[in-house]
């Protein structure tokens, strides 16, 4: 324990927090110390622990110290523990809690678990050995495959410059001077998107849709019939984009891809919509569907069981949770139910004062 | 009189192929690349961070299409859009279990954990840059700095800055009590009791009147214990739609 040095327990410049568990002991070799709850951090370049009771007691000792780690199983009445076998002290070692110490390893205590993920995190450290990558107090970082970064770095230069004469070009449509036709500034908008250059052309047709965006349209509207009568004619976006995605296995969609499809949903006279809340969620909807019909059995429901919570509402008709609650406040934005807002959730009650006034 | 073929719009017409061209070549610049280093952006989180930052300075979003050239050449989309759904389906597992927060350290352990032994490493990074991106899809997703690292909301309740400090406090013991607040913060009751009672409101804090002293409120999300704990099958069915 005398490689140990006090610290602020604050991360320097170029030290990235890797893995941090609570309930850690520390002790010195086979001896306990004081140190027996704390938060043990691992970061690219040291092992810092902070006393869980008092945040002011913090120490830490470098990564470079480390010789081996061992693994040691929890037992009856033992946590799990790491044992960490360390160099000795170096003579311009920061000033620490001991001076000196008989052991030349520690043993991390993992009182609350989490000591599995530990260790493996603390093997690549100490194998990847970052630290010397990346001097801390320095904002240059050594990379360890120089060719890698020289063509990457080559490469966006050239990106760059694709920047710039995007950027010009969309100064031209802007001002709208120019002859430019549409089907023009639809090639001008794939072009952004191969690049992935943010649209910065206000004058817009079909929103930031392409044709590749049109076609996804007309994609979905196939693939989400089905799904969408199963779950009563409404999905969430994010719903949507795990079940398409899944569907997908490969060149998946990206949700910038999804929300910009569906905006030409409507326009594109597709059988679905989208939909987007007061809250701010997002909803594809057959059109078919009629969300403020589905209120008026929302009420029936709710009436019949007194009140209900979103959770409950959910359970009992089988919608997910998030449109549960949507289509309660969308009830009580209608006046047919009111609320209960108390710390033990929000609770929906039929509107009274307006079915019997 | 305006003579067409001069102005503003030839120009643009001008460069408009310009930049048809210059397209075509730069698609060749990728391919070569590609064909160099995907590997290794595949494999290696902190060469995709360099990569990353270095988009983000020139202004290009590699992530913003899976239609995209970086997406489609250096497969980086199809890395960063399964993370997401991989998120997105812990997120709502473990939602009932801490009202929509987790701290970026667990999510990172689950989400390993479903990625099983042969998948790509995956680093915190990547899954702030995913989350980011799902963010678009407005569920309600969020990231929230506490104690040099992250919580991550899933769900669209409103959390404001007072909420949001609130839980930075909490974050040190996992709990926080009204005179707590008041101390660190100097706010009147009134407002801690507000916020507090916002949290359990939402389920993403507990009471426990039970503690000694003055009750205490508590985040599910910054329950190390839970840290380790396997999905449940049941958890696991409210993830898939």
């Amino acid at each position: 324990m005398d490689r140990f040095s006090w610290t602020s327990g604050l991360l320097e410049l170029g030290e990235t927090l890797v893995v941090q568990q609570r309930g850690v002991r520390l002790c010195d070799g086979e001896e306990k110390v004081k140190f027996d709850m704390g938060v043990l951090l691992l970061s690219t370049h040291r092992l810092i622990w902070r006393d869980q009771k008092n945040h002011e007691c913090c120490i830490a000792v470098p990564l470079s110290q480390i010789v081996f780690i061992e693994e040691q199983a929890a037992g009856i009445g033992k946590s799990a523990k790491i044992v960490v076998h360390l160099h000795p002290a170096a003579s311009n070692k920061e000033p620490g809690p001991f001076q000196s110490s008989k052991y030349s390893y520690i043993k991390l205590s993992f009182k609350e678990h989490g000591e599995i993920e530990f260790y493996r995190r603390l093997s690549e450290e100490i194998t990847q050995r970052r630290w010397e990558n990346m001097p801390t107090g320095q904002t240059i970082q050594v990379n360890k495959d120089p060719q890698a970064f020289e063509d990457l770095s080559k490469l966006m230069e050239k990106a760059k410059e694709m920047v710039e004469l995007s950027k010009s070009i969309a100064n031209k449509i802007k001002e709208k001077q120019g002859d430019i036709t549409e089907d023009e500034t639809i090639r001008f908008k794939s072009y952004l998107l191969s690049m992935g250059i943010a649209n910065p052309v206000t004058r817009e047709t079909h929103g930031s849709g392409t044709h590749y965006h049109m076609q996804l349209a007309k994609q979905l509207a196939g693939m989400l019939q089905t799904p969408l009568e199963e779950r009563g004619g409404i999905m969430s976006l994010t719903e949507v984009y795990c079940l398409v995605n899944r569907a997908r296995g490969l060149e998946l969609l990206s949700p910038e891809d999804l929300v910009n499809a569906c905006k030409m949903l409507e326009s594109l006279k597709l059988p679905l919509r989208l939909r987007i809340f007061d809250s701010g969620v997002m909803v594809i909807e057959l059109q078919s569907h009629n969300e403020e019909e589905m209120v008026a059995s929302a009420l029936e429901t709710v009436s019949e069981k007194g009140s209900l919570t979103a959770d409950e509402f959910a359970k009992l008709v089988g919608m997910s949770v998030l449109l549960a609650k949507e289509r309660l406040l969308l009830a009580e934005k209608m006046g047919h139910l009111c609320r209960d807002d108390s710390v033990e959730g929000l609770r929906f009650y039929p509107n009274l004062f307006l079915t019997q006034s | 009189m305006h003579r067409r073929g001069v102005g503003a719009g030839a120009i643009a017409k001008k460069k408009l192929a310009e930049m048809s061209k210059q397209l075509d070549m730069f698609k060749t610049n990728l391919e070569e690349f590609a064909s160099k280093h995907k590997q290794e952006i595949r494999k290696n989180p902190e060469f995709r961070v360099q990569f990353q930052d270095m988009c983000a300075t020139i202004g290009v979003d590699p992530l913003a299409s899976g239609k995209g050239f970086w997406s489609e050449m250096l497969g980086v989309g199809d890395f960063y859009y399964e993370l997401g759904v991989q998120i997105v389906e812990v997120c709502l597992a473990l939602k009932h279990r801490n009202g929509g927060l987790i701290m970026l350290e667990e999510l990172h352990q689950q989400v390993l954990k479903g990625r099983g032994k042969f998948a790509q490493d995956v680093s915190q990074d990547d899954l702030l840059r995913a989350i980011k991106k799902l963010k678009v899809l407005g569920s309600g997703f969020g990231i929230i700095p506490v104690g040099g690292t992250y919580l991550i909301q899933s769900v669209p309740a409103e959390l404001n800055m007072d909420h949001t400090v609130v839980l930075q406090l909490a974050e040190k013991k996992g709990y926080v009590t009204v005179s707590e607040i008041r101390s660190s913060l100097k706010w009147e009751t009134e407002r801690a009791k507000q916020v507090l009672e916002h949290l359990l409101k939402e389920g993403m804090a507990w009471l426990d009147t039970q503690a000694e002293g003055e009750a205490q409120y508590w985040l599910p999300a910054l329950f190390t214990e839970l840290y380790a704990q396997e999905i449940t099958p049941e958890e696991a069915k409210e993830a898939i739609p």
